[in-house]
């Protein structure tokens, strides 16, 4: 079977973010594979060495995104691609990233695609999706578990909460929720033999790509903080008199009751 | 310049849900004085087309086929279609939920358009539309406009004021047909877990525990008050790694974000990656037995206290003012 996965660098879910100059502050921050496409990874090894076949890691990104793809070989993918883009294009959005992984992967032979249901970055969930449509295959989100049987695939998929039994065949794309599986740490072989396998690095050109072809459809017009939350007030006294107070401070001061 | 906009109903329980006329209501501001048309999908769903006119859709198209009962990508894509093919709209809209979610990128790809999910606002600025959203996962927000072509956007629950129900509203409804075929997932079944029926992400109170909570049977104190309030529970990651909880009821980065106007978080720490989730609600209560916790930083009102006693606490305060007797 041949396995794709769809990864993307981002921050570590416990920096805190700051803005200068309508951008987002990235100096000093530590990056990580976003957390739902290791869930794609894991998925992806676990399914490969179950049914055989191959997993490629795919990334469209920059020279730094090569440290989060040989961490996903470490973890036991077999050979990772970094579409860079960063000469090419000053500014994308999901429209431009879609469009560049349709092209790589519209001439390979695909089985089977994971991604993360979200990037905890831009947080937009679309370019999963998007990519199926530009390939034209089906595919199905937020996945909590799969089993494959040939072409036959079944699935149980989060809606908000409910589990929806689907079936549906191969080639398909999926994106992974949280509690499809516990990612592993890569191990210290793992990381040794990460360091020998493939890791190919494609540039637009190599694709048949034209700026205009992967042009952003939105613009960023400004990055900004949210107001800053000021520590409220902690009750004093007697716990009995600090809940009657909270009740009635949440009736008649918050109006939230 | 005025654009016919589209606003895609969906319905809970066979009644629609409230970020529908939220959408509507941000159809509104996008079609500057054009046309909103409200469309619902579905097996047999002509007669929620007149609620969507009472909440300000211009007029209400459905499309119903059997194959429509339940939701899957390729049968709304199809439907919603053959909508597009008749109105030729500016822009459609719809909630970010997990519908939403899943459907709004296929349509954008399909079209070659831009999209902008989870929009927390939508205004006009001279004559240009902009969209606020959170960028990780509220962290910070962005302003977003689309440069050229259809604007499609998927709104957040709960941030946008749906307009007045004013059922002296009237508008046109009209059936579209679309011809449905070749749906390539088929739902073998749906397992209701949520059996209360308040979804975290609509929810306006929600109630939370941390890793004070201790084990599953710790969640009991929370469920009976957020039944009194009419809330939903949430937890934080170290409740659900610790196996407390399902990882459907997670708010943070990872996991839901939700901007409900009671948050309770009772033995919750207050980790950035939580806080990140549920920051931006419009009032938080912490409870927590330490008095340094971080979740005091963001909080309205705290109470140091044992969860295990203030709660239950709590629920009875409220069961009384409920009934009046405070």
């Amino acid at each position: 079977m041949n396995i794709y996965v769809l990864l993307k660098r981002t921050f570590d879910t416990e920096e805190k973010i700051s803005v200068s100059g309508g951008r987002i502050q990235e100096d000093g921050a530590e990056f990580i594979i976003n957390p739902y496409d290791e869930y794609a990874v894991e998925e992806a090894i676990q399914l490969r060495d179950a049914h055989g076949g191959e997993v490629t890691v795919v990334t469209v990104g920059s020279d730094e995104s090569e440290k989060q793809l040989r961490t996903a070989l470490a973890m036991g993918a077999d050979q990772a691609v970094l579409i860079n883009s960063e000469e090419d294009l000053d500014e994308g959005d999901q429209h431009t990233t879609a469009k560049i992984l349709t092209a790589f992967l519209k001439n390979k032979e695909v089985d089977f695609i994971l991604a993360g249901n979200v990037a905890i970055d831009g947080g937009s969930g679309q370019v999963g999706p998007r990519v199926a449509e530009g390939l034209g295959i089906p595919y199905v989100t937020t996945i909590t578990d799969i089993e494959i049987n040939g072409t036959d695939v079944a699935i149980t998929r989060d809606v908000e909460g409910d589990s929806e039994k689907i079936s549906t065949t191969l080639p398909l794309l999926v994106t992974c929720q949280q509690g499809l599986n516990e990612p592993r740490y890569p191990s210290l072989p793992g990381i040794m033999k990460a360091k020998k396998k493939p890791l190919e690095e494609l540039e637009l050109d190599d694709l048949d790509l034209e700026e205009d072809d992967v042009a952003p459809k939105t613009k960023t017009i400004d990055i900004f903080m949210p107001p800053a939350k000021s520590a409220g007030r902690v009750l004093e006294g007697d716990l009995s008199d600090q809940v009657k107070e909270l009740a009635s401070l949440l009736r008649s001061e918050a109006k939230v009751i | 310049m005025s654009k016919n906009i589209i606003v895609l109903g969906e319905t809970r329980d066979g009644q629609l849900r409230n970020v529908t006329f939220e959408a509507i209501a941000a159809g509104k501001t996008m079609a500057q004085g054009g046309e909103v048309i409200g469309v619902v999908i579905g097996d047999s769903v002509q007669s929620l087309a007149q609620e969507l006119i009472y909440y300000g859709a211009d007029r209400v198209l459905i499309v119903e086929d059997e194959k429509l009962a339940h939701y899957t990508s390729d049968g709304y894509a199809q439907a919603l279609q053959a909508v597009i093919d008749q109105e030729q709209p500016e822009g459609i809209v719809m909630g970010h939920t997990a519908l939403g979610k899943d459907l709004s990128p296929k349509i954008a790809a399909k079209l070659d358009a831009g999209l902008v999910s989870d929009a927390t606002a939508v205004e006009e600025e001279n004559g240009d539309i902009h969209f606020t959203r959170p960028v990780y996962s509220g962290k910070a927000f962005e302003k977003v406009a689309i440069q050229e072509g259809l604007l499609l956007a998927t709104v957040r629950p709960n941030n946008i004021e749906p307009l007045q129900k004013d059922e002296s509203r009237s508008g046109e409804v009209f059936s579209v047909s679309a011809s449905i075929s070749d749906l390539r997932t088929i739902i073998q079944d749906v397992v209701r877990k949520s059996a209360e029926g308040v979804d975290l992400s609509e929810a306006k109170v929600i109630i939370a525990g941390g890793r004070g909570v201790k084990s599953a049977e710790g969640f009991q104190p929370l469920k009976e008050l957020a039944d009194v309030l009419g809330g939903a529970v949430g937890a934080s990651r170290g409740a659900c790694d610790a196996d407390y909880c399902d990882y459907s009821l997670q708010i943070g980065q990872t996991g839901k974000v939700v901007t409900p106007d009671l948050y309770i978080a009772c033995g919750i720490s207050g980790a950035i990656q939580h806080l990140a989730g549920m920051s931006n609600s419009k009032v938080i209560v912490a409870i927590n037995k330490d008095p340094e916790a971080d979740i005091f930083n963001v909080a309205d009102y705290g109470i140091v206290g044992d969860l295990f006693d203030v709660v239950p606490m709590l629920t009875e305060e409220f069961k009384k003012v409920k009934a009046g007797t405070v």
